[in-house]
């Protein structure tokens, strides 16, 4: 994605106004009529970013309209109304939703993963041009398993004292995710898929998931695929970023992989991402659900866009509208490579309004 | 009358019987710690070193010669791993290195590899379980000198070292469906919340962080954090912030100098003292510590023992002589703790003589004799 992107680019860079054709898509007849798609603002920074991206479908017309629904993280359920309308629309894009911190109330986000089943999250990280990082040539996609292992919320207290979490691995989900990694890589063409994990320690559980990503390498020769443990991983990351391409992991280390790769590829402000099940699809700012920001930043409406403008072209493109996935896309990189006009945690002084404001003037 | 004076200043510290132990079994160097009590008032230490595998011996005789040329009151009793499986400790070490460890109360080791094989227990599992060490403490400071992509880094890492999710219980509930458990107790996560906030009180530390992912394993990271925050309330002036570990990453990579002291349970623990040691160069540089109950300080490289370099002259023993800094700090030898830690750090600064790793041509023993030149 971000290389196609790079050559456009490049030829607008150089002057040409004329943008470029790739083959063009055939539409089946129909496909243009508008789309429904369900709107989550969320909490904290949520409303000011999604609403960034209603104003910038508003002005690229494009054949999406959302269906909004107010729902805060302290609630200790998603309403029927909300799961109903994803159900038919079968399509979700949200803000960041808060999880009070040992509370006794369950993510929601945890919660519409589990009962949608959108077993993979997928968080493209990767250097936007024009921004400086301390790390070069990063374009690692972390592909990480959604609806078990850590995250399966089953603690008890055995005795006063002492608590136990249960991590669950299954053959069925290990498989599912592997299954989706890999056709990711071929569907993408990616070189490379690495397993993280830590089977080293826990040799039933993580064993398990390597098993059943050997199985699945087997049927994609073309593919190299390797393994690595997870605290080396992360060691390499800061070292060596280049040498990782599509990472498929469990749930717990993806989280942390996501968010460190988001971390060396310019934060967490910018990453695109998704979850997707084999019903329905959930589009949020990539690593970090639950991180809405801080009540300084919601205050001085100084949050940052970028993520969820590239979450939502990725968006657009799965409902099969490229051409304004790729219009949209080459105006947030332009605003970033121009550095005119960037958020604070980019080094910038905008507020979320002058962004959104310059994205839409750079439409095409 | 002034060599009993000494020993009767030691009597009123707590390794008193220790003291009298040593200094009553070996006559000779007793004349010569009396001579050098004369002047620096201390009596030698006795301390068990495990040089390991691989690269191991070479960078202990790095240590020694360092160690010597410092004048550091330290003898060393030395433990090699076995070559058969001891039936007392179920694992290739002695019995009798574990009880020199335990009578001590200090050690270095260097890297072990441990033999494959089934029916005994891995060496650094023996060690953990044998000696109860329960917290693992590792600085990482960017060297001036070595630059890598972050200059600001300074902050300690300390993790639970005991329970958490490597308690290694596993099983099969039927077939493609895998447990783990992971247990967290009030016990250990207190224990290793006040050797945090007493590391970081003594060591002059503003800050604690803890580390938790509570907002989704609410009661296990939940009981972790309860202890932190109780712990928390008894060092009023130590400032104390809870961190989730995803943003806890991100920012690392972004601003490390945004953390001073982290405590974390052991998962989380690993994960992020390998990122911080990917931060300031690698684990060829980053010392560590165990410390177990009773006051025992088990120092050790975290590297492997790399047997494609080993007798070769060329491995780095940076990371075993800050080890050895930090077990020198651990028994209060502070002075010669700076002398030692800023010859390494001036010997790396000039960046004429570097081991291979830092991307240099010396051999260890040039490199040891640089460290010792700076002394």
């Amino acid at each position: 994605m971000s290389r196609r992107s790079l050559t456009l680019l490049k030829n607008l860079s150089n002057g040409s106004r004329t943008q470029t054709r790739s083959v063009t898509y055939m539409p089946r007849p129909g496909d243009g009529a508008p789309r429904a798609v369900t709107l989550i603002p969320g909490d904290g920074i949520g409303p000011l970013v999604t609403n960034a991206v209603e104003q910038v479908m508003e002005a690229m017309h494009a054949p999406v309209y959302f269906e909004k629904y107010d729902v805060q993280g302290e609630m200790s359920r998603v309403p029927a109304e909300v799961m109903e309308s994803i159900r038919k629309n079968k399509v979700c894009l949200k803000g960041g939703l808060k999880t009070p911190v040992g509370g006794g109330v369950s993510s929601l986000n945890v919660q519409l993963r589990k009962e949608l089943d959108l077993f993979a999250s997928l968080v493209n990280c990767f250097n936007l041009p024009g921004l400086p990082t301390r790390h070069e040539n990063v374009d690692i996609v972390v592909i990480r398993e959604n609806t078990e292992g850590e995250y399966a919320g089953l603690e008890h207290e055995v005795v006063p004292g002492v608590v136990e979490s249960l991590k669950v691995i299954t053959k069925f989900c290990s498989e599912r995710i592997a299954k989706y990694a890999f056709e990711y890589a071929y569907l993408n063409n990616r070189k490379k898929v690495t397993a993280v994990h830590k089977a080293n320690i826990m040799k039933l559980a993580d064993g398990l998931f390597l098993e059943s990503c050997r199985e699945v390498a087997k049927k994609y020769p073309g593919i190299t695929y390797n393994e690595i443990i997870v605290d080396n991983c992360c060691m390499q990351l800061v070292a060596k970023p280049e040498q990782f391409d599509v990472m498929v992991t469990p749930n717990l280390y993806g989280n942390l992989v996501a968010n460190t790769a988001a971390g060396i590829a310019g934060g967490t402000g910018v990453m695109p991402g998704g979850n997707v099940g084999a019903d329905h699809a959930v589009f949020e700012q990539g690593a970090s659900a639950g991180n809405v920001g801080k009540d300084s930043i919601v205050r001085e409406n100084k949050a940052n866009p970028v993520a969820l403008l590239l979450s939502s072209a990725m968006m657009l493109r799965h409902l099969q509208f490229p051409s304004f996935a790729d219009r949209l896309e080459t105006a947030v990189k332009r605003v970033i490579s121009e550095g005119k006009c960037r958020t604070k945690d980019l080094g910038g002084q905008s507020t979320t309004q002058q962004v959104v404001d310059a994205v839409i003037a750079r439409l095409e | 009358m002034t060599m009993a004076a000494t020993f009767a200043k030691r009597l009123i510290g707590s390794r008193s019987s220790q003291i009298l132990c040593t200094v009553n079994s070996t006559s000779s160097t007793a004349s010569t710690s009396v001579a050098r009590a004369f002047c620096s008032s201390t009596t030698p230490i006795t301390a068990t070193l495990f040089p390991g595998d691989g690269i191991g011996p070479e960078i202990a005789e790095s240590v020694k010669k360092v160690f010597t040329t410092a004048g550091v009151p330290i003898d060393w009793e030395e433990h090699y791993v076995g070559t058969e499986i001891d039936p007392r400790t179920q694992s290739f070490l002695t019995w009798e290195s574990l009880e020199s460890v335990r009578r001590n109360k200090v050690g270095l080791k260097g890297p072990m590899a441990t033999p494959i094989g089934k029916g005994h227990r891995s060496l650094n599992l023996t060690l953990r379980k044998e000696l109860n060490l329960y917290a693992n403490v590792r600085p990482c400071y960017s060297l001036p000198g070595y630059k890598t992509r972050y200059d600001d880094v300074n902050l300690i890492t300390i993790r639970e070292n005991t329970e958490g999710e490597y308690s290694g219980l596993e099983h099969q509930v039927v077939r493609g469906v895998v447990e783990s458990l992971k247990i967290i107790t009030r016990q250990a996560s207190l224990r290793v919340a006040e050797y945090a906030f007493h590391y970081a009180k003594t060591h002059g530390r503003e800050r604690v962080s803890a580390i938790h992912k509570a907002n989704i394993m609410q009661k296990t990271d939940g009981l972790f954090l309860k202890c932190c925050r109780e712990v928390a309330e008894k060092y009023p002036e130590i400032t104390y912030e809870e961190v989730v570990i995803d943003n806890c990453c991100m920012m690392l990579v972004k601003n490390p100098a945004l953390f001073d002291v982290l405590v974390m349970p052991n998962l989380y623990g690993d994960i992020i003292s390998d990122l911080c040691a990917g931060l300031v160069g690698g684990l060829g540089l980053t010392p560590s510590c165990n410390i177990g109950e009773d006051g025992v300080a088990l120092a050790e490289a975290v590297h492997g023992s790399a047997p494609d370099i080993a007798g070769k002259n060329l491995a780095n023993p940076t990371a075993l002589l800050l080890s050895g800094v930090m077990m020198l700090r651990h028994l209060k030898l502070n002075e010669q703790a700076e002398q030692i830690h800023s010859a390494i750090i001036n010997t790396i600064a000039e960046g004429k003589y570097r081991t291979a790793d830092l991307g240099g041509t010396s051999t260890t023993t040039e490199f040891t004799k640089a460290i010792c030149d700076h002394l």
